[in-house]
């Protein structure tokens, strides 16, 4: 409502000058937009920090729900406030941050991100020397599909996610062919098939991700992660760093967001409570508001210290 | 493909039939000869790609400066905004009671009681699952989008009928908006309009117009000379015709333009909530996110109820609009062309409402004129009293029902029981049709895949479409994308094949049984309603991530369309015909396959076109779920700023694509209807 009184405002304002494209949107205090990206730890950490911001501190709070490259393009519109779980994206950082100037680092969230590949529990109980690279191609013929031809499939996820996965088959020569899954949910359903069918699966996965309160997989170990074994994509020959996760909020955001840029840029909290939250909107059927409320209420001593003071 | 053809064809004409096989065998030989030669491999790093890319960073870099932006585009978008914004306001305003009280009586004055009892029990069923404001939030969108549709649509049907120019220059045009893939301008929609309710109302314009503009220009243009020549030889002006003859004869079409828009922009709103349009969008997206299938379910019924009375609404409103006029536009003509209006989606004109009876009470004792006005009083009356009720802007929580546990255990027992059956489905057709269908086009030199279309094209459909199908191979071929064509190409044909086999076998058993068409029909809506969002997921668990999961999508999508047009194809074989074939001693068998379905022919022809259409639809959709390809370009386009230039251009070679396989199956329909 508020938003269209704005627009009604600027176009009666503009008259016939020309309108920029943040035009229509509330200038002065308007409310937090959090962007949401699709995935269930995401939605956790943006659901406490909106139960906060709202309960506790009286702002209100638009949820956004975008992908994130389209996200990080709302920092520059306007549209966007903050993005509560960032997986690295150092483009972007560098496209946004460096050169437009129009979003700013605000620290960790506290939560360690894992990216790997992983195997369904059972297939690591049945064919235990399986979780070491050295010997994928032994098992390769387990693997085959009908996307993957005569090769053994290596699952991968959304276009976004963040991948080496092609580069490491090529240069690790593995007998394996790398097929998009195209979403994170089609990746997780052939995950939980291959549990409840006693498919074999080899798969592009991460944590936090509350899969794993449900059911296990074991990751597979890859040559160990050395610093700037990474550096050129197509050479990559070894597994994924861990990331540490963080917050990026738009530069308007943090000069004018006040005590609401303060609560996000204070905020952080462990995998155990991102976990935990993300297992009550999945698991246990609660809406994302209901489970902040449930994990606010018992976890004070968290979040008290976040509240910048008075 | 030329093997499909082929035998489709063979029979008939013997003389046709040779020509096609001698391509075939000079087709197969060369590629014995050649394969393997002159391939087009695929490069992330094309040259059309980054053109597209530059042109982003272009738009992007000027936004706030370039007039174009700050006089033309950011207008636009605030306009939008504000029309949403009203809507919006209007219908949340009116709180759940207010709404639904509305709808029903302005359904009831539309289009009967029994419409307006729908109309109000739809209403009240968003409220019982949970999803009110989710849902007036999709028809705020819905309907603003169709404002606009009809706003600009309609004028543009006028002058498309009055001008032959005008219409050859926007058919191509309108063709292209309706195949290209939504995802495909999803990306340059926020690149232009930002993310939220404008960019996803002119996106929804852009999927729902044509049929606006396609149906209303029929509907004028099947207006009868002699009722012109009269209306003029009296005296009248230009406008006095447009408006005083022309337009309320054509009304019944122009209600079925509304209609078709609607149900066009139904289906769109879903996918625009991933740029942030509100509404029952975003519901599938989370519950897909979670992996529940139940939920989803949810907002898919809640969006298939909103079809099936907007429906219902307007395609009532239609035939009583019709018995005013006694003018209903040539079936015929409506039919020929292939993602125009009512075949699009299949809503063939006047199979939504059986009858028009109205109630006796109301039908004798009072003249039409004061029974119109008294109609009128009540539903004013019942809208200022719903208005003062109100009830507030969420419906009451005491009231609940959920498809999701059930939902999610059928689900459950499906995937682990029907799996096997599936997966061996999958692994057979896969290895014994699609594999060798995609090592051909993809392994064979790029220049006789053209020249087989040319060939192939000249032979069925004339040398013009020929020309075009070979132009737009061309193309895709400029685009840097023809090997993942090849590869969308023979998931398509593979799932047009399917999808014609199950519509046909539809159509015939509902053409022979009025129950079975009756019992079968809200099946169909709902197959064709219902976001494929919602199924997706447990054709992945059923088919795993693999091109098929992307051709049984397809074929759940295609198929209603294709039933519906057999349908009354095979129905609309004169009775006189099949009496004779009886009187001959046909068997019921013979009947079907030596006199009803031949005679049908131009019906099949174009329920198998559309069906390639619809198909093509789909392809996007496989890049969510493993089919790769052109629609994972597309995906990825998306998602991933640096693949801008990939997606867009990925999105134009799916067009092109449709431009091939509509030309050349186009060209077989008019050709034969002409033999």
């Amino acid at each position: 409502m508020k938003r269209y009184t704005a627009a009604l405002l600027t176009l009666t304002l503009a008259g016939c000058g020309g309108v920029t494209s943040g035009a229509g949107d509330d200038p002065d205090k308007g409310p937090v937009n959090i962007a949401i990206n699709a995935w269930v730890g995401y939605e956790a950490n943006a659901a406490v920090i909106k139960h906060l911001l709202e309960e506790e501190m009286g702002y209100q709070v638009e949820e956004k729900t975008l992908k994130e490259e389209v996200a990080w393009q709302g920092f520059e519109t306007g549209e966007v406030d903050v993005i509560v779980e960032n997986w690295g994206h150092e483009d972007l950082k560098k496209t946004y941050i460096e050169e437009k100037k129009v979003a700013v680092e605000v620290g960790p969230t506290g939560n360690q991100g894992v990216i790997g590949w992983y195997v369904p529990q059972w297939m690591a109980e049945q064919y235990p020397d399986i979780t070491d690279w050295n010997n994928l191609n032994k098992y390769a013929d387990l693997f085959k599909t009908s996307e993957s031809g005569d090769k053994g499939q290596l699952l991968d996820g959304d276009p976004s996610f963040v991948t080496n996965d092609e580069a490491l088959v090529t240069n690790l020569k593995l007998d394996y062919k790398v097929v998009y899954s195209g979403s994170e949910a089609a990746l997780i359903k052939a995950a939980q098939a291959a549990t409840a069918q006693r498919k074999p699966l080899l798969f592009y996965f991460y944590e936090p991700q509350w899969l794993f309160s449900q059911e296990s997989y074991v990751r597979v170990k890859l040559p160990a992660w050395t610093e700037g074994c990474d550096a050129d994509p197509a050479k990559v020959a070894c597994d994924y760093p861990d990331y540490v996760l963080d917050k990026i909020a738009s530069k308007k955001f943090q000069d004018t967001g006040g005590d609401a840029y303060t609560l996000v840029k204070n905020f952080s909290w462990t995998n155990e409570d991102q976990n935990l939250v993300a297992d009550y909107i999945t698991n246990q059927g609660m809406s994302a508001d209901d489970a902040a409320a449930k994990w606010v209420a018992e976890h004070e001593s968290v979040w008290k210290p976040w509240i910048p003071a008075a | 493909m030329t093997a499909a053809t082929a035998a489709l064809r063979g029979g008939w004409r013997p003389g046709r039939g040779t020509l096609v096989a001698v391509l075939v065998v000079v087709v197969a030989g060369g590629y014995l000869l050649l394969r393997g030669r002159a391939t087009l491999p695929h490069d992330n790093d094309a040259a059309a790609f980054r053109m597209f890319t530059d042109l982003r960073d272009w738009v992007d870099a000027n936004r706030d400066v370039n007039p174009v932006f700050l006089f033309v585009v950011n207008y636009l978008r605030l306009g939008v905004a504000l029309l949403v914004g009203s809507v919006q306001a209007l219908l949340s305003g009116l709180g759940w009671a207010g709404l639904t009280v509305t709808a029903g009586a302005l359904a009831a004055v539309l289009a009967g009681w029994r419409i307006a009892v729908l109309t109000v029990a739809g209403f009240l069923s968003f409220g019982v699952l949970g999803l009110w404001a989710a849902s007036v939030d999709t028809l705020a969108l819905t309907v603003s989008a169709v404002l606009l549709a009809v706003a600009i649509g309609l004028p543009l049907g006028v002058l498309a009928a009055r001008s032959d120019r005008v219409r050859a220059v926007l058919d191509p045009v309108l063709d292209v908006m309706q195949i290209m893939p939504a995802f495909a301008y999803l990306a340059p929609m926020t690149l232009l309009f930002l993310i939220g309710e404008p960019a996803s109302v002119l996106a929804t314009l852009i999927y729902a117009i044509p049929p606006a503009i396609r149906i209303s220009a029929l509907g004028i243009r099947g207006v009868s000379a002699t009722t012109v020549e009269a209306a003029t030889s009296a005296g009248a002006t230009r406008r006095q015709l447009l408006c005083g003859v022309r337009l309320p004869m054509a009304r019944r079409a122009i209600v079925l333009a509304v209609n078709q828009t609607i149900m066009m922009a139904l289906s769109m709103v879903v996918i625009t909530a991933l740029i942030d349009a509100p509404g029952l969008g975003q519901v599938i997206i989370r519950a897909l996110e979670r992996v529940n299938v139940g939920l989803a379910f949810d907002a898919g019924v809640a969006i298939v109820v909103m079809a099936i009375v907007l429906d219902r609404l307007t395609s009532r409103a239609a035939d009583r609009a019709d018995r005013t006029t006694h003018h209903p536009p040539s079936g015929a003509d409506a039919a020929r062309r292939p993602p125009s209006g009512a075949e699009a989606t299949g809503q063939v004109p006047g199979d939504a409402g059986a009858g028009t009876r109205w109630p006796r009470l109301w039908r004798r004792p009072w003249p039409a004129g004061v029974r119109r006005r008294l109609s009128w009083a009540g539903a004013v009356l019942a809208v200022v009293v719903g208005a003062l009720v109100n009830g507030g802007p969420e419906f009451p929580e005491a009231v609940r029902w959920s498809f999701a546990p059930v939902v999610n255990d059928v689900v459950r027992w499906i995937e682990l029981t029907l799996y096997p059956v599936t997966d061996a489905v999958k692994n057979v057709l896969t290895a014994g049709v699609l594999n060798p269908l995609q090592a051909v086009l993809t392994t064979s030199p790029f220049w006789l895949v053209l020249a087989a279309v040319l060939g192939l094209g000249v032979v069925v459909s004339g040398v013009r479409a020929a020309l075009a199908g070979a132009g737009a191979l061309a193309g895709i071929a400029a685009l840097g994308l023809w090997q993942h064509a090849m590869e969308t190409l023979a998931t398509v044909l593979l799932a047009t094949v399917l999808t014609l086999l199950a519509g046909v076998a539809l159509g015939v058993l509902t053409a022979g049984s009025d129950l079975a068409s009756r019992g079968l029909r809200p099946v169909l809506d709902a197959a064709q309603t219902m976001p494929s969002f919602v199924y997706l997921l447990p054709a992945v668990a059923l088919f795993g991530a693999s091109r098929f999961t992307a051709i049984a999508a397809s074929v759940i999508y295609a198929v209603p369309p294709v039933a519906r047009l057999v349908e009354r194809g095979l129905r609309d074989v004169p009775g006189t015909v099949v009496e004779a074939a009886l009187s001959a001693g046909s068997t019921r068998t013979q009947l079907l396959w030596k006199v009803r379905l031949p005679v049908a022919r131009p019906a099949l022809l174009l329920a198998a076109n559309q069906g390639i259409v619809m198909v093509l639809a789909m392809v996007v959709v496989g890049g969510l779920v493993g089919a790769g390809a052109l629609g994972y370009d597309v995906v990825a386009g998306f998602a991933q700023r640096s693949d801008f230039g990939r997606g867009f251009a990925a999105g134009l070679a799916i067009v092109l694509l449709g431009v091939l396989l509509d030309r050349l199956t186009q060209g077989a329909g008019t050709e034969r209807k002409s033999a």
